[in-house]
């Protein structure tokens, strides 16, 4: 297969080998396809690989540096000790981190309408999706998800968790569901790009913002803040509801307590409005024809 | 003289143009110094005075963070991806037979990208935090008019760093690896993450005398009347102090880049 051997190339691509698929089977080939291509040329200059991986490692780090700072100074911040901040922070960094590896690249869109290079993108036999999400993968962005894994691991071990079988599968499955959240949050965030084509930067504010927010414990915001981030974009159900439950404290809002396993179906029931809108606004893309 | 004024003008012009782009920024920095606010909220609760703040002045200096981000290009995004491009081209072999000085020219370029950050990027979210949260605003109009010349050295300064980090390509040829690093210098020394009063012993007193310190930290102490009367001077010569030194060294990298250019034919 041109996949695995002589180096995936646009023109080596079979039509016949995405025609005859479900489509989405046939958008994750394409993304795999895709991805390995960048990967490649990525790898062609080492040693720049590792400078922005490390650099990717190193600037996510610097805000878990900031919050140790913070402790340096006092014990707890909003009633929450650095182990319990550190579990919320690695849960919600690693999440977020699988979304921006797998995802990230699809801030990117907004700068393809401008110049006109999604065109090329509407006449092959893919998915737009995959191509657009698989655009420049960079597995430098890694260096995040380490990172986020290095802190949850810190806090795993330093807290002290009376785990139940229900408390361990829920690491693993906020994790998922997280990083699933985070995913319908880019792509609804480039279909927004299809409207206002230079407002990456709105994108950021909702993703890597959701993603800093996530990273202190709810009881420091304001009321209307947790709400809206409850129950208008479900970032609630990405880390907090799920990773409070693990630690066994209680919830914002006066939440019951089962809600924190709806994290899955809300991550899956918030991919609709987000596919539906990426559909449309592709559907109403004009090309600027340059 | 006259030549400079027109290229700041060119660049503030240019930058002014995107005004989408420019709109979605000041909701990030907005979005961003709301979440900001509150944990300094949390922190200043347990520990009010901390790093010699009230919560009023913290929460000054969280919305002046958002505020200048952009304006003294704490996390880089200014000329440097095009001069670091241009070297790697080979186009700066134009540049150097224009009858202008190069560094000034970009200084003065950066300085007109500066201009309009600083009322496109900068007033909005100041306001919005006002409203939102009780800062402490000066009361004085020279306080306000110390703290805009505090934050041009700022700018100087914040261009010296990137120039020099732009000039690394003419060895390196890949810029990005410098730019990175040197993004994140000022990301963790400008005080963006936390006050550099806040960073324990040693650590703080290292920043604190780093040139980064001049592009948040001391522009906001200014902001908050820590330097009164002619302590102010201090501050200025400290700033000031720091971008002659850059500039310089700037000045001297460049006649060997340039000459280095010359050897080989652009």
């Amino acid at each position: 297969m041109a996949g695995t051997a002589g180096g995936p190339r646009p023109e080596d691509w079979p039509e016949a080998v995405f025609a005859q698929r479900p489509r989405f089977v046939e958008g994750v080939r394409a993304y795999g396809l895709i991805a390995m291509m960048w990967l490649r040329s990525t790898m062609a200059y080492r040693a720049s690989f590792a400078m922005t991986a490390f650099g990717n490692f190193a600037a996510t780090a610097f805000d878990f540096v900031a919050i140790t700072l913070m402790f340096s100074h006092v014990d707890r911040l909003g009633g929450y000790t650095l182990p319990e901040i550190a579990l919320l922070y690695g849960v919600s960094g690693t999440a977020f981190g699988l979304a921006d590896l797998l995802l990230g690249s699809m801030d990117r869109l907004g700068r393809r309408v401008r110049d006109g290079t999604l065109d090329t993108l509407l006449v092959r036999p893919v998915p737009v999706l995959a191509q657009v999400a698989a655009d420049r993968f960079a597995l430098r962005r890694l260096g995040r998800v380490l990172q986020g894994v290095l802190v949850l691991g810190y806090a795993l071990v330093v807290l002290d968790i009376a785990w139940t079988p229900l408390k361990v599968a829920m690491v693993p499955l906020m994790l998922l569901s997280g990083a699933a959240i985070f995913g319908a949050l880019f792509v609804a965030g480039a279909a927004f790009q299809f409207i206002a084509q230079d407002a990456a930067q709105v994108q950021n504010a909702f993703t890597y913002g959701g993603n800093t927010l996530l990273q202190y414990p709810p009881s420091i915001f304001a009321k209307d803040l947790v709400r809206g981030v409850t129950f208008v974009v479900p970032l609630a159900f990405a880390n907090w509801l799920p990773a409070l439950y693990v630690l066994g404290r209680e919830y914002p809002l006066d939440l019951p307590d089962w809600v924190a396993f709806l994290s899955p179906v809300v991550a899956v029931l918030f991919w609709l409005p987000a596919g539906l809108a990426w559909r449309s606004g592709l559907r109403a893309y004009r090309s600027t024809g340059s | 003289m006259r030549l400079y004024a027109v290229v700041a003008a060119g660049q503030f012009r240019r930058y002014a143009t995107y005004r989408t782009a420019t709109a979605a920024g000041v909701f990030t920095n907005t979005v961003f110094g709301f979440i900001l606010a509150y944990t300094y909220v949390a922190l200043w609760d347990e520990r009010p005075q901390l790093g010699g703040y009230d919560m009023s002045q913290a929460l000054s200096y969280v919305w002046l963070g958002q505020a200048l981000l952009m304006t003294c290009s704490m996390m880089g995004g200014g000329f440097e991806d095009e001069l670091i491009e241009r070297i790697r081209t080979g186009d700066v072999a134009v540049d150097l037979y224009r009858p202008a000085d190069l560094q000034l020219w970009w200084l003065a370029g950066d300085l007109g990208r500066a201009a309009f950050h600083l009322l496109g990027r900068g007033i909005v979210p100041m306001l919005v935090g006002s409203l939102a949260f009780e800062l402490a605003l000066p009361s004085s109009a020279g306080i306000w008019l110390a703290f805009l010349v505090s934050v041009a050295l700022g700018v100087v300064v914040s261009f010296a760093i990137r120039y020099l980090v732009a000039l690394s390509a003419f060895w390196l040829l890949d810029g990005a690896g410098m730019a990175q690093m040197a993004w994140l210098a000022g990301m963790f020394f400008s005080g963006m993450l936390l006050p550099l009063t806040l960073f324990p012993g040693v650590l703080g007193e290292v920043a604190r005398v780093l040139p980064w310190s001049s592009l948040l930290q001391v522009p906001v102490d200014v902001f908050l009347g820590k330097y009164p009367g002619w302590e102010l001077l201090r501050a200025y010569a400290f700033q000031a102090g720091w971008a002659l030194a850059l500039l310089l060294v700037g000045r001297m990298v460049q006649s060997v880049a340039t000459r280095r250019v010359v050897v080989q034919g652009g």
